[in-house]
């Protein structure tokens, strides 16, 4: 490692060619992501998850929404229905694939809502402190001392059934959450002299929140945020069960679970398919959260 | 530097919380000569280093003034103020805490140069020619981050992005208590030769009076917020007079292990400033404590025309 005794002077031309210079930070977590194998199964799974979702409308092999009255409740492995159908008649195998698109969808965006919107909020609460601060955090605290589930179904109710609903009402519970953890992030970074020295040299708020700040913060706010996907998947999954999400005869894990509820005496298997997915969607994403925190612990 | 002088009457600065007022800095005033050293000591909570964020406005004092080159500092608007700054550098105490973990070396010193508006390139080669003045080769350690460095190579980072805008003044928060003695010695060294070749004026906190002697030519004890006790460094180390800087000198261990201290010469903690005492701040500990203390803050005496001491001991002799 003792290159230095045998360093030449520096010349401008070295400014651009670094010796032994690491890994960035995120290089570095991207690497140590890639290490662990849970890690690497969860986000294979999510990746052939997501992929078919993407994908349903060419994969798929039936329409989601046309059945046959004579083919209801076919068992899986049945002759061209592999996954069994539903209640209508209609292919499960389709239906479980375009219910991934809803089921996706109404759990990531209000995540990434909460993330930008909860980053946003938090930072600048942290950051200016004072009145701003306590107008916002106690704000979040109101929606905060709600439990999750039933702020979810309040506002959904209110709003009436439709993913637009769904959307807007899980992005109102994972907002307070993210600004929370965001806030404290923030004020613990803020008070270290770091900060201080930004200031002390002339420079003004936003440099110091765009270099200094956002940069520690992002970390375990982004921890924070991919641990809630599971949450918000199974809450969008719970709305559209209680009749509160997706309209039918739009195809939704959640909404295919209380569909077939009634089957299931019939025919276990395929009422138990949805419910299977949405156990394997939420647990990709617990255990892809949980090797991001592992590979974000960077001692610093 | 153009012959002029810096004067530094800080007068009370008070942290506030809520109900009860933290008397950090109070009614603090002193001025620093150009290229000069001035050592500021005393204990822990003694408003040392609320004292450097004042100096340089980071904290805003509630009274009081703070003068740069004959301009008043605390007037300064938004610009100028940026513009002053270029002039006035901190060196912070925590190496763990002063270096943004998310930033590479080279761009934590050039940080400055990009805020005052020089382009990355430009900012970087400078940052560069730093690093490699204080003894890190930019080629090895300019794109590693902060964790990956050792306490002194981090003091040795801060103090190049202090010296990256060529400051007029170095205000030094504790720079080297953190670091063993034999790293001390060479960041001391180094900061050392920097303040000649850059002609710096520096005013250098520390509670460890070896350091205070090594660096300083005047030396300010400040006790509980208040200065007790200002003078040459000479004047201080053999001829202290306040009570409590010679409690202070004395505490110092010696290297003599026969010359064992029987006794501490002061004992217990200093008063919480919340609520300090009455009068001179020091008499709940002070040997030599008379009625009059409880009454009113004793005023800097002058004893010679540079050595002056706070206390009713010298009073009118």
């Amino acid at each position: 490692m003792d290159t230095s005794t045998l360093a030449p002077p520096i010349t401008p031309a070295d400014v651009e060619t670094v010796v032994g210079a690491p890994m960035s930070y995120w290089r570095t977590v991207a690497w140590r992501l890639r290490q662990d194998p849970a890690t690497i199964v969860a986000g294979a799974l999510l990746l052939l998850i997501a992929f078919s979702a993407i994908l349903a409308p060419v994969l798929a092999p039936y329409d989601p929404n046309v059945g046959s009255i004579r083919l209801r409740l076919a068992p899986v492995g049945a002759p061209s229905h592999l996954l069994g159908t539903d209640e209508q008649g209609r292919d499960m195998l389709t239906r479980l694939l375009w219910g991934g698109r809803m089921t996706l969808l109404a759990g990531l965006t209000p995540v990434l809502v909460g993330f930008v919107f909860g980053t946003m909020l938090g930072v600048l609460a942290g950051y200016v402190g004072g009145v701003t601060n306590t107008v916002i955090m106690r704000t979040m605290d109101v929606f905060y001392a709600f439990p999750a589930v039933l702020l979810a179904i309040a506002i959904s109710g209110s709003l009436g059934p439709g993913l637009w609903n769904t959307l807007i009402s899980l992005s109102v519970v994972f907002i307070p959450r993210v600004v929370r953890v965001a806030e404290s992030a923030t004020v613990q970074v803020k008070s270290l002299e770091f900060v201080a020295a930004a200031r002390a040299s002339g420079s003004g708020v936003w440099p110091i929140m765009r270099h200094h700040l956002l940069a520690n913060v992002l970390g375990p706010v982004l921890v924070f945020s991919s641990t809630q996907v599971s949450l918000s998947i199974i809450l969008a999954a719970g709305l559209s069960f209680l009749g509160l999400g997706v309209t039918p005869p739009a195809a939704e894990w959640g909404l295919m679970l209380n569909t077939l509820r009634g089957s299931i005496y019939v025919n276990a298997w395929v009422p138990a398919l949805p419910g299977v997915a949405i156990f394997l969607t939420s647990m990709a994403f617990n255990l892809l959260s949980d090797g991001l925190r592992d590979a974000m612990e960077i001692r610093v | 530097m153009r012959g002029l002088r810096k004067h530094f009457p800080i007068r009370s600065g008070v942290l506030l919380r809520t109900h009860a007022w933290v008397r950090a800095v109070d009614d603090v005033s002193f001025s620093v000569e150009p290229e000069e050293t001035l050592g500021v000591v005393g204990e822990s909570g003694c408003g040392k280093s609320t004292l450097a964020r004042l100096i340089l406005r980071l904290l805003e004092p509630d009274a009081g003034t703070v003068m740069f080159l004959g301009e008043d500092l605390l007037a300064a608007g938004r610009a100028r103020l940026k513009r002053l700054r270029r002039d006035m550098q901190l060196v912070f105490q925590d190496p763990h805490a002063s270096l943004n973990p998310r930033m590479t070396i080279e761009d934590a010193v050039a940080f400055s140069l990009t805020v005052h508006g020089a382009g990355r390139r430009a900012a970087r080669a400078r940052g560069w020619g730093l690093l490699e003045r204080v003894g890190l080769d930019p080629r090895l350690y300019g794109r590693r981050y902060p964790h990956e460095l050792s306490g002194g190579q981090r003091q040795r980072v801060n103090i190049a992005r202090a010296l990256v805008l060529d400051p007029k003044l170095l205000v030094l928060d504790e720079p080297v208590s953190g670091l063993d003695k034999s790293v001390q010695a060479q960041v001391l060294n180094l900061l050392q030769d920097l303040k000649v070749e850059r002609a710096l004026t520096c005013v250098f906190i520390s509670h460890d009076l070896n350091v205070i002697e090594y660096v300083s030519g005047r030396v300010l004890v400040m006790y509980l917020g208040q200065v007790v006790e200002t003078g040459t460094v000479d004047a201080l180390t053999e001829a202290p007079k306040h009570p409590y800087t010679q409690a202070l000198f004395a505490s110092a261990p010696t290297m003599d292990p026969l010359r064992r201290l029987e006794r501490p010469p002061i004992t217990g903690d200093p008063p919480n400033p919340v609520n300090p005492p009455s009068g001179c701040r020091f008499r709940t500990r002070c040997a030599y404590v008379m009625p009059r203390c409880a009454d009113a803050t004793p005023p800097l005496i002058p004893l010679a025309p540079d050595h002056h001491v706070a206390c009713y001991l010298y009073d009118g002799e």
